[in-house]
């Protein structure tokens, strides 16, 4: 008799598996979306290393101006007697040429993933704490009334305000007016891409609210705060982190394009966008300068959506059906 | 119906108020002003630059000079800072230049999106699809600017036509015929490159939408009572498929001024983009303001049209 039970009881049990578990497995199904997951991780790594080996420990040094070395193709050898020793580039080989400048394109390169890196991480980070904030004020407080208007009009019709401007002309009005910086370019990517990610919390903080573990957090007096930020937004995450992953990319695609019309990250810091963006006139003589931080963003601006439409099926039951 | 039209408008107009405020508060709180632009100009002195900011209502305070301009707007006598012309003229001989490179964009986007997406939705797996997925991933992915100048370099290399702006210098007397060939070659290339993201992304819905469409039951139904191939996907699933791309087509409007800034710069076009890309460069407020209001008043008007013909078309929809 016990021992049916215990049978019974087995079979009933749900497989030991974690939602995340599941979703993982899952993605790991679509190989592209894997490959570029991968890839990714690595792209960090070696923005880190950029990061230390340019500026902490000056091993690649982005900034030496070689004027008598200036346009050599990719993997030239360091014969040059005019330069001094010291600044050689490191292994002496301008592994991906030099520019207009003289100077050492692998070295600007690696100094620009980070910069590029970041200004997309960054200015997701800002537009996803606006719009998870919003997104959770809207959804949770959504019947209170402010005067005549509840919360929840007042703040999708903001959103709705927001989303009538053109993006891209938008962001280029901004940054032409304040000084150029590279925390300004972040800082407004930021805060003109939220909408999408307040429209998905919102819309899952409605169903969320009616669930018993909000009622349950309420009766124990949890502080409201807690309970939105704390217990239910990491239950509205899947959408973001989607939106989010895609949101990298068309950050990195926007800063360019800012760079391209002028008005990006400005010289001497180097970023793929304005490396591209100065090597284009020089495209009949130095080729390499336009080729390969066009194909460097190309991949990884790939990489990223091809992730972030990898996730996208991971986490919605209804794609999953359909494959 | 005539209630649901009002309402809608009357919301939207009042949409229009704030855009106007938060468009105005934007650019006028940020920092430098027309008199700024050129500080080391030696026919700047002093005075001219007071004329100027008397002129413009510069020394106002900010709500009255939100007055100012739309009373400016509305009576049509706004001013460029840069030129002395009227804004509104400007900004309506530019929009008849972006006018055909936007028509033809939308048609190209179009015309190729739906095969591709139908194409791939109906062979689910095949390497057509394969193929087209991830090509317009990459289109999506790829600086548009870094791929117009590898057009535009493959293009006059290997077809020797003209691609940078709207018309060849010194063909003005030739005949009609060569004229218009002219500027139909000039038309093309950009229109072309300002399709591509536009093709892939709609390749896209259009493929997961027609993926949901076939899996329904009245397909099967269809299917079951004895329809072709062609009539079942083309008649009874195309058609439902379609639907969500009303909503698509009304939100494009808007793209006659944001998308076009990068494209028109390259192609030397002298469109709206390109207009509001001058401005920026020599802070010519009014004109900036201006195309930020009409692009705002082209995103209202693209949502109005997609939701009367929403109503109109779907048969499901009631008031």
């Amino acid at each position: 008799m016990n021992q049916q039970a215990q049978i019974l009881t087995a079979d009933a049990l749900p497989p030991q598996v974690g939602l995340l578990r599941e979703r993982w497995e899952f993605f790991k199904r679509n190989r592209m979306a894997h490959a570029s997951s991968i890839f990714l991780a690595a792209l960090m790594v070696l923005a880190i290393l950029g990061k230390v080996l340019t500026s902490y420990i000056v091993v690649f040094d982005p900034r030496v101006v070689r004027l008598s070395e200036k346009f050599l193709p990719p993997l030239t050898r360091f014969t040059s007697e005019i330069t001094p020793a010291e600044d050689a580039p490191t292994f002496g080989v301008y592994l991906l040429g030099t520019d207009e400048l003289g100077r050492d394109v692998f070295a600007r390169m690696l100094e620009g993933t980070s910069v590029s890196l970041t200004i997309g991480f960054v200015a997701v980070g800002i537009s996803i704490t606006v719009g998870v904030f919003f997104g959770g004020i809207a959804g949770y407080y959504g019947r209170m009334k402010l005067g005549f208007i509840t919360v929840d009009t007042l703040i999708m019709r903001f959103v709705d305000i927001m989303l009538c401007f053109p993006t891209f002309f938008l962001i280029l009005t901004v940054v032409a007016l304040l000084p150029p910086s590279i925390y300004n370019i972040m800082i407004i990517i930021g805060l003109t891409s939220w909408m999408g990610t307040t429209r998905f919390v919102r819309a899952e903080f409605l169903s969320l609210r009616e669930l018993d573990f909000v009622t349950a957090a309420r009766s124990q007096a949890i502080p409201e705060w807690r309970i939105i930020f704390i217990h239910m937004a990491p239950n509205a995450m899947a959408p973001v982190l989607v939106s989010a992953t895609i949101g990298v990319a068309t950050a990195i695609l926007t800063e360019s394009a800012l760079s391209f019309l002028g008005f990006g990250v400005q010289p001497p810091d180097a970023t793929w966008g304005n490396i591209l963006s100065d090597g284009k006139q020089f495209i009949f003589d130095a080729p390499w300068l336009t080729f390969i931080p066009g194909i460097s963003i190309l991949i990884v601006v790939l990489a990223f959506n091809l992730c972030g439409e990898g996730l996208r099926e991971a986490f919605d039951p209804k794609l999953r059906k359909a494959r | 119906m005539v209630n649901f039209i009002i309402k809608n408008i009357v919301q939207r107009i009042v949409l229009l108020v704030f855009i106007s405020i938060i468009s105005h508060a934007i650019v006028h709180l940020a920092p430098g002003e027309p008199s700024l632009v050129d500080p080391s100009n030696p026919r700047m002195k002093a005075e001219d630059i007071q004329r100027i900011r008397a002129a413009f209502h510069l020394d106002e305070p900010l709500h009255v000079q939100y007055f100012f301009w739309l009373q400016d707007l509305y009576s049509g006598e706004l001013k460029s800072f840069k030129d002395n012309q009227p804004v509104l003229g400007k900004i309506w001989d530019r929009f008849l230049n972006s006018l055909p490179l936007f028509i033809l964009a939308t048609f190209i986007t179009w015309f190729l999106a739906f095969p591709i997406g139908i194409q791939a939705a109906l062979n689910r797996g095949s390497t057509f699809d394969k193929t087209s997925t991830f090509l317009s991933f990459a289109m999506i992915s790829i600086p548009g600017f870094f791929l117009s100048y590898i057009v535009i370099i493959f293009m006059v290399k290997t077809f020797d036509v003209p691609v940078i702006g709207m018309r060849t210098f010194g063909l003005e007397d030739s005949s009609l015929l060569l004229q218009s060939m002219d500027r139909i070659w000039h038309l093309t290339i950009p229109a072309l490159m300002s399709a591509i993201v536009g093709t892939a992304v709609l390749s896209r819905y259009v493929r997961s939408q027609m993926l949901e469409v076939i899996n329904q039951d009245y397909i099967r139904t269809a299917r079951a009572v004895g329809f072709s191939n062609d009539e079942v996907i083309y008649h009874h699933g195309l058609r439902n498929a379609l639907l969500p791309f009303i909503t698509l087509f009304g939100l494009s409007i808007p793209g006659l001024i944001g998308g076009s800034v990068i494209f028109e710069t390259i192609f030397a076009w002298p469109g709206m983009g390109r207009l509001g890309y001058e401005a920026i460069l020599s802070r010519d407020f009014p004109v900036i303001l201006t195309l930020n209001f009409i692009a705002a008043i082209l995103v209202l008007i693209g949502t109005f049209v997609s939701d009367i013909l929403y109503a109109i078309v779907d048969p499901r929809i009631k008031f």
